[in-house]
């Protein structure tokens, strides 16, 4: 079953992994020549950028135009077998026999306690191979979730180069770059287009709340896709961007961050840290009538026993200034929570973010709430108390997202 | 009407001893239950088998220790045939080429052949074992501790413990924390100085473990040998009259009379498991039948990862479940001898009990030494008894049966047991010539059973006859994994009542009757 398990010369190979403290994807020679800021951050050790040129054109650019951003550091399993699908049922919450090859769904996945592990998108390949991408790094527990199934899990994480192409123009420079067929995806479809002489798979997808596409192909045809891409992109306003562009997308969208918006279970130290998937927005995804699946007994055991004691809002702050790890209150004097992620958004025109509540703050007590926000201003803060009101997420709903077939901008 | 067509309020998978107690005790309590038994007959590792035409043995366990008085009492043993008496506790003797030394009554009550110096530092140090061993009693008969979520009850359960421990008074209180995860050889070092004792003593703290007397916490095994008691009398052994069957036999009657329907060779193929809840078993034949729950009371992996299976239950639990270390080191002896032999020095009375080869200490952990890295015992050390001195019945007239438990023989030779059997006999034949001179000129027949046949005969996974390392980490609530230690599994209506479980193994009854006692107050 651990087909995963190198030879020796591989092993002997990677054993020098230590001396690249940061590596490189396979798109690093066409991100470093455009990387204007050096600006970079560690992405699950890659060099990844946190902006190239402009932060805030960049974002744009997502919003106005087409983005091209760099997924390859995601980390991608392959999970493949005749059992895959009555395996990934178990392993992940949503409910896999209802997942067409061809389809892709965000999904997440529990330790035995119910806690959340990761979230992650699962792509449906064909009957019997999926690709898994997360956040976290999972193979340990992914091989030992394989007892008693007939499958292999492959990290492809180096393997697999991915790019996310997101924005109005994104449909149209596939288009434009000659992938004949891809106004038939559907939102959540995926299919193999042709490439350089091997495959790129292309779904319709992303972490933005707009139209937009993520492509995967072999690492060694990652640079001929990029070109590919710009070129047919040139006259569609297509940028390279980085992660702080898309972290505003993602957050207007209302999307949540592994690690950013919630401690993953084998992250948290602190036992009051871990999240069930009723406590961060994510109980959608449990089916208490599909097959067994890891943290089924204790999710449903916290459900009954009304045991859930965190939940994850939508917030909608007075003001313009983001309330980012801002304290929330109730009744200015109470504290109930944290604000994980904010921003003014400029797509609402609202001053929104994310925040963990402890109930039942949040949850049916949802009026008189406050967040602290401390506003530097030359090097003294100013703190405002400023009333924030739970809303739906997403925050913004952009039509295109889901337009079929996708407009052409 | 067939039993099929009956709705059961609980099935019990396995006839050992612990399943059949654990259905007599649920039966007893109003509950309509069936045992399902795999072999032909039902007592598991309790049995009396004949190995060679007119020669019967109690083919695993051949000595009674531990059967608890909990057990006696809820089941009515005595009612029921079994019958220990103060005649009836047999001394153990420590082989030695100096000459024997016996410990008669329970445990040593009194000590002969050494000094009168070592009578007397014995003397202090068996009140010392019995004293610190009682600490731990009454964990014996009771769920392990569970901090996260306890009863009223258990919380008075611990708390008795803690007033046994202060009733050792503050002195004994600090020196039982002391040694309580101590090797045995450092604390026989302190205490005494015959080695013929000290080795019999390091012998009993390993037996049935993978440890050697010097590796830490095995003093622990002794103290588990110490909290068992026969006849009231603590650390007291017996040799059942007809053997350890006739003890079951007493068990099965109490659980015929208590309505218990026994099937015997019904082996369970499956546990049904519906929204995670365990609703009934499928046999091996294929019949399907429906129960309100479902107790195992055979190994624990077999039951999760052959039964259950891993689908329907989480990673996590799947992963401490595989990691529960139970790789038998014991092998089973038994001899058919033409005559009586003759352990040189050893009297009448001797040759009744329990007589041990395990010279000193450190042959006992040179002994274990080669198991760790996968080779038997080329000396190695055991308990002998010979059954048919007490009991005729169980061999020809004039003939003899020869019991021995020997140590150790890793479940996975590195050679196989294929080749090593052979070989491993004529080792153990070499120290029984050494005791018992002339012996092997009387062997009419051998039978030896390695952990590997003991798997095979007794679907025991790694011939382990506690199922599951009884060692500090696999004990209390940590047996049979943490977490879940409480007789109870992740699926609603399946329930653990074996070896595996808290207390362990042994002629006990213990789980079995933990297990009972935990359903029964669930009202499940």
């Amino acid at each position: 079953m651990n087909r995963h398990v190198k030879t020796d010369a591989a092993r002997t190979l990677a054993q020098s992994h230590f001396r690249t403290l940061r590596m490189g994807t396979p798109f690093q020679p066409r991100i470093d020549a455009l990387a204007l800021t050096n600006d970079w951050y560690n992405w699950a050790g890659y060099r990844a950028p946190h902006s190239l040129w402009d932060e805030e054109l960049e974002y744009f650019a997502i919003r106005s135009q087409a983005a091209l951003f760099d997924v390859s550091p995601m980390t991608k399993y392959r999970i493949e077998g005749p059992d895959a699908e009555a395996y990934l049922d178990r392993v992940t919450l949503r409910d896999v026999t209802r997942l067409k090859p061809g389809r892709v769904h965000y999904t997440a996945w529990c330790d035995d306690d119910g806690f959340v592990l990761d979230d992650g998108t699962l792509f449906r390949l064909s009957p019997t191979r999926f690709r898994l991408c997360s956040q976290e790094r999972h193979l340990p527990w992914l091989l030992d979730s394989a007892i008693g199934y007939e499958i292999s899990v492959e990290e492809e994480t180096e393997a697999v180069a991915g790019l996310a192409l997101q924005g109005p123009t994104s449909f149209a420079i596939l288009r434009e770059a000659g992938f004949a067929g891809v106004e038939r995806l559907k939102i959540f479809d995926l299919a193999e287009f042709a490439h350089d002489g091997a495959a790129v798979t292309i779904s319709r997808t992303g972490f933005t709340g707009d139209l937009g596409y993520e492509l995967f192909v072999p690492a060694d045809k990652a640079l001929s896709l990029w070109d590919r891409l710009m070129a047919a992109g040139e006259l569609r306003g297509i940028r390279a961007i980085g992660y702080a562009a898309l972290n505003r997308a993602r957050l207007e969208a209302g999307l949540i961050v592994t690690n950013a918006d919630f401690t993953a279970a084998e992250h948290a130290i602190r036992a009051d840290r871990l999240r069930m998937p009723d406590e961060i927005g994510l109980g959608f995804m449990i089916d208490p009538d599909k097959g067994h699946f890891n943290g089924r007994r204790a999710i449903l055991e916290a459900r009954t026993k009304k045991k859930l004691r965190h939940v994850l809002v939508g917030l909608e702050i007075e003001g313009n200034i983001p309330a980012e790890h801002a304290i929330v209150y109730y009744k200015k004097s109470q504290e109930v929570g944290l604000v994980s992620a904010a921003m003014w958004s400029p797509m609402a025109k609202r001053n929104i973010a994310l925040a963990s509540l402890r109930r039942p703050y949040g949850d049916t007590i949802v009026d008189d709430l406050w967040v602290e926000i401390y506003a530097m201003r030359e090097l003294q803060y100013q703190k405002l108390m400023k009333k924030a009101k739970v809303v739906q997420r997403p925050f913004i709903r952009l039509d295109r997202r889901t337009a079929s077939p996708p407009a052409d901008f | 009407m067939t039993s099929s067509d009956l709705n059961w309020d609980a099935i019990v998978i396995g006839g050992g001893h612990n399943g059949l107690v654990a259905a007599a005790t649920l039966a007893k309590s109003g509950r309509k239950v069936l045992l399902l038994e795999a072999g032909n007959e039902v007592g598991g590792a309790a049995r009396t088998e004949e190995f060679a035409p007119g020669f019967r043995v109690s083919t695993v366990a051949h000595l009674l220790n531990r059967l608890h008085p909990d057990v006696v009492k809820t089941l009515e043993l005595e009612r029921h045939g079994l019958k220990v008496e103060r005649g009836d506790l047999v001394p153990s003797v420590a082989l030695s080429k100096d000459g024997p030394l016996v410990l008669h009554g329970a445990y040593g009550e009194v000590l002969t052949g050494t000094s009168p110096s070592e009578q007397s530092a014995w003397k202090d140090l068996r009140a010392q074992l019995l004293r610190y061993a009682g600490v731990l009693k009454p964990f014996l008969s009771r769920r392990p501790p569970d901090f996260a979520g306890m009863s009223l009850a258990e919380m008075a359960g611990l708390g008795q413990t803690a007033l046994a421990l202060k009733r050792l008074g503050r002195e004994d209180m600090r020196d039982f924390l002391r040694v309580l995860l101590m090797n045995v050889y450092d604390l026989l070092d302190e205490q005494l100085s015959d080695d013929r004792l000290k080795g019999l003593l390091a012998f009993d703290a390993t037996l049935g473990s993978h440890l050697g007397p010097r590796s830490p916490t095995s003093l622990l095994g002794l103290y588990y040998r110490l909290a068992g008691e026969i006849g009231g009398l603590a650390g007291a052994q017996v040799q059942p009259k007809g053997g350890m069957g006739a003890v079951v036999a007493a068990i099965r009657a109490a659980a015929e009379k208590a309505g218990v329907s026994i099937r015997p060779t019904s082996p369970v193929a499956k546990v049904i498991v519906e929204k995670g809840r365990a609703v009934g078993v499928v046999t091996q034949g294929g019949e399907t039948l429906q129960a309100k729950i479902v107790v195992s009371a055979i190994n624990p992996a077999t039951t999760i990862l052959d039964l259950v299976g891993p689908r329907e239950v989480d990673t996590g639990f799947v992963r401490k479940v595989k990691n529960i270390r139970m790789k038998g080191d014991a092998a089973k002896l038994h001899l058919a001898l033409d005559r009586p032999p003759q352990f040189s020095g050893v009297d009448a009375a001797g040759h009744k009990g329990r007589l041990v080869v395990a010279p000193s200490p450190d042959h006992v952990e040179r002994a274990f030494n080669p198991s760790k890295y996968g080779d038997f015992s080329p000396e190695p050390v055991m308990e002998i008894t010979l059954p048919s001195l007490a009991d005729p019945s169980l061999a020809p007239f004039g003939a003899c049966v020869l019991s021995a438990v020997v140590q150790y023989a890793p479940y996975a030779l590195r050679e196989g047991w294929g080749a090593g059997k052979p070989r491993f006999l004529k080792a153990i034949m070499a120290q029984l010539e050494t005791y018992a001179p002339g012996i092997g000129a009387t062997v009419s027949h051998a039978e030896l059973l390695t952990p590997a046949d003991i798997e095979a005969r007794y679907r025991m996974p790694g011939g382990h006859w506690h199922h599951g390392e009884l060692q500090a980490d696999q004990m209390l609530m940590s047996r049979p994994v943490s977490g879940w230690s409480g007789y109870d599994t992740p699926l609603e209506g399946l329930f653990l009542a074996g070896a595996g479980s808290h207390s362990g193994g042994g002629i006990s009854g213990a789980p079995g009757l933990n297990a009972a006692r935990r359903i029964i107050a669930m009202r499940g």
